[in-house]
């Protein structure tokens, strides 16, 4: 039976909110929000730096801000937001108490030292490794530390996380199967395991390398192991982030997925395959066999790229299923145009859901093929692809949900309406823009991590075409846009936290800010159970032949730079 | 290959535990068993397969 706890009763969703995690979300998401801004202002440096024209940052600060970006995006922003996920979707969606909540503070604190150790030993200029670290580059030891510190502290958060699933279901506080979102974010926390057990696999003894006690790391090794943190830890987002989508869908048209069977066997096909993409980045790494890389890259990695096309698939098609079903039944697209476009949590997850299928996913599964990714294998094309997934994907489907977190979880009224409307188009047009030019720069050969691209200190001079370096202005300018974006978020979500309206219970019925019935949606099952879907067939088609073109015509390229006559 | 709406009073399993749980429903619903799977076969396929073929370059002389 479930037991009593201090919580509240959510007047918008009807959840129950347990206070313990209704604290650890706010502290976790608003730690996360410091990191994007500390770690975008890191990227726009960068970004300003590769524009040729503008190249504002000397080659020590240019690789000083580059890891800085990294490890601040790439892992604290990222996975500060995801524990604040997983505890939304195990203590609020089974209106249950958090486990341990006391382990959660120390995962917290253990996450924001080992945070701020890193910074500092960053920007005390020692640790210019960038977010790879490879060996024998060697960073300060409190730089290994710090990311040590942080690694123990999540893999903490993610067993409360667990803590609290053997909880919901002792004090049976849910009946059936866990949600769908819940069963998402299982996904997020198995992988972030692997995830995290890989970083301490090989972190530990590079850090004991650095203070002097041990002689020398193997590099081949090392690129191995790190890569299981590395790109696995980017995973973690693919999991979170479809988790959000559905969760947003639920919140804002009502939508149920699909089929919610089938959306379970995606999420089981990320928990055993989506890791193992790791290997793309040891694609001409010697030493390991072909059989290794192409089991790896292609056979297994394809059944985690089904996985995310069913997901692909199945968030438009529940959003237009409940567009239907409310009324929105003119023509093939009257749903998606009727669909409210002006909530910043809709069109940030929609735009999301295209870029990162459209974007992200495409060029994935095309530098995951061994023959391709020699076109180009550490080029900025690599750095546009994380771009689509990450920033484009990621970060705009946790900006999206943030905007439904502060009304709900903070109880605060969003300020700046009019600026909530834009941000999600601003920063998903200025990402977009980011990863297709440097796709496009990298398929020029750019290399990914070159401070200057026109080789000007160099002995043996080397010139790009002209159109790279057309493409990194625009780049440029299109960082700026994404910067914009991002700085009016951090505006809007400090500015609604400090200074919006408290949100009390008659603005639940007079102003209500999600779908009625949307917190029995995400907390729920079943699936909307219909296939006549005419407008997502269309987009899903559209789909394809791009994926099919695209990927043919990398092939062309090959034949064209790699003759065999 | 579309769900019925079965809402949480419906999708749960009957009380009498006479109702017997799909194989693959026990799966999906057991945490710590989809742990071991996402944990063993990454470690498997990429972490110690490709240590492993590491530690068997020769050396070099």
């Amino acid at each position: 039976m479930a037991t009593t706890f201090a919580h509240r009763v959510c007047p918008d969703t009807g959840l129950k909110v347990c206070r313990n995690a209704e604290a650890l979300i706010k502290a976790n998401a608003v730690v996360a929000i410091v990191f994007l801004a500390i770690g975008g202002l890191f990227g726009l440096l960068v970004a300003l730096t590769r524009w040729p024209a503008v190249h504002i940052l000397p080659a020590d600060l240019f690789y000083l801000a580059l890891t800085a970006h990294g490890a601040d995006i790439l892992i604290f922003w990222i996975i500060f937001f995801e524990i604040a996920i997983l505890y939304f979707a195990s203590a609020v969606l089974l209106n249950c108490r958090l486990a341990t909540p006391r382990f959660a503070w120390l995962a917290f604190a253990l996450m924001l030292v080992g945070a701020l150790m890193g910074n500092v030993a960053v920007l005390q200029g020692e640790s210019s490794v960038m977010f790879t670290s490879y060996v024998p580059m060697q960073a300060a030891p409190h730089f290994y530390l710090g990311l040590i510190l942080f690694a123990v502290g999540a893999l903490i958060a993610v067993f409360v996380f667990f803590g609290t699933l053997v909880v919901a279901h002792q004090e049976k506080t849910y009946e059936g199967s866990i949600p769908l979102v819940t069963f998402g974010a299982v996904a997020a926390a198995i992988i972030a395991v692997y995830t995290i057990a890989s970083g301490a696999i090989i972190l530990i003894p590079t850090f004991l390398w650095s203070v002097g006690l041990i002689g020398e790391i193997d590099t081949l090794t090392y690129r191995v192991v790190w890569w299981g943190l590395g790109h696995s830890s980017q995973q973690i987002n693919v999991a979170a982030h479809v988790a959000v989508w559905y969760a947003i869908a639920a919140l804002t048209v009502g939508s149920k997925p699909l089929s919610e069977k089938v959306s379970r066997m995606a999420f089981l096909l990320y928990i055993a395959f989506l890791p193992i993409a790791s290997a793309h980045h040891l694609l001409t790494d010697p030493g390991l066999s072909s059989e290794f890389k192409i089991f790896n890259t292609s056979y297994a990695i394809y059944l985690a790229v089904l996985a995310s096309m069913i997901h692909g698939m199945s968030v438009p098609g529940a959003i237009e299923a409940a567009q239907r079903r409310n009324g929105f039944t003119q023509g093939v697209f009257g749903w998606l145009r009727n669909a409210p476009w002006g909530n910043p949590a809709f069109s940030g997850m929609f735009l999301s859901v295209v870029m990162f299928g459209f974007v992200g996913g495409i060029s994935g599964v095309v530098l995951g093929t061994e023959q391709l990714n020699l076109l180009m294998h550490n080029t900025l094309y690599v750095t546009g692809h994380f771009h689509g997934t990450v920033a484009a994907g990621t970060t705009l489907a946790f900006m999206a949900i943030t905007y439904l977190v502060i009304p709900l979880i903070f109880r605060r009224e969003l300020i700046l309406k009019r600026w909530c409307k834009w941000q999600p188009y601003l920063f998903g047009i200025g990402t977009f823009g980011i990863s297709m030019l440097m796709m496009g720069a990298g398929t020029l050969g750019v290399s990914r991590r070159h401070w200057d691209m026109t080789f000007s200190d160099a002995t043996l001079s080397f010139d790009y075409p002209p159109a790279a370096f057309l493409m990194m202005g625009l780049n440029g300018i299109f960082a700026v846009l994404a910067t914009i974006g991002g700085i009016m978020f951090v505006v809007i979500v400090v500015g609604s936290v400090l200074a919006g309206k408290s949100r009390d219970a008659e603005a639940a019925k007079t102003s209500p800010i999600i779908f009625q019935g949307g917190g029995a949606t995400i907390a729920g099952h079943g699936g909307e159970a219909t296939l006549k879907l005419p407008g997502t067939v269309t987009l899903v088609t559209v789909f394809f032949i791009s994926f099919v073109l695209y990927y043919f015509v990398n092939w062309k390229f090959l034949s064209e730079v790699w003759p065999l006559s | 290959m579309v769900d019925q709406d079965n809402s949480p009073q419906q999708g749960a399993p009957a009380d009498g535990d006479d109702e017997r749980v799909p194989p693959m429903q026990a799966i999906l619903d057991n945490p710590f068993l989809l742990l071991f799977i996402g944990v063993a076969v990454p470690a498997v396929f990429y972490t110690i397969w490709g240590i492993m073929e590491i530690a068997a370059i020769p050396i070099a002389k």
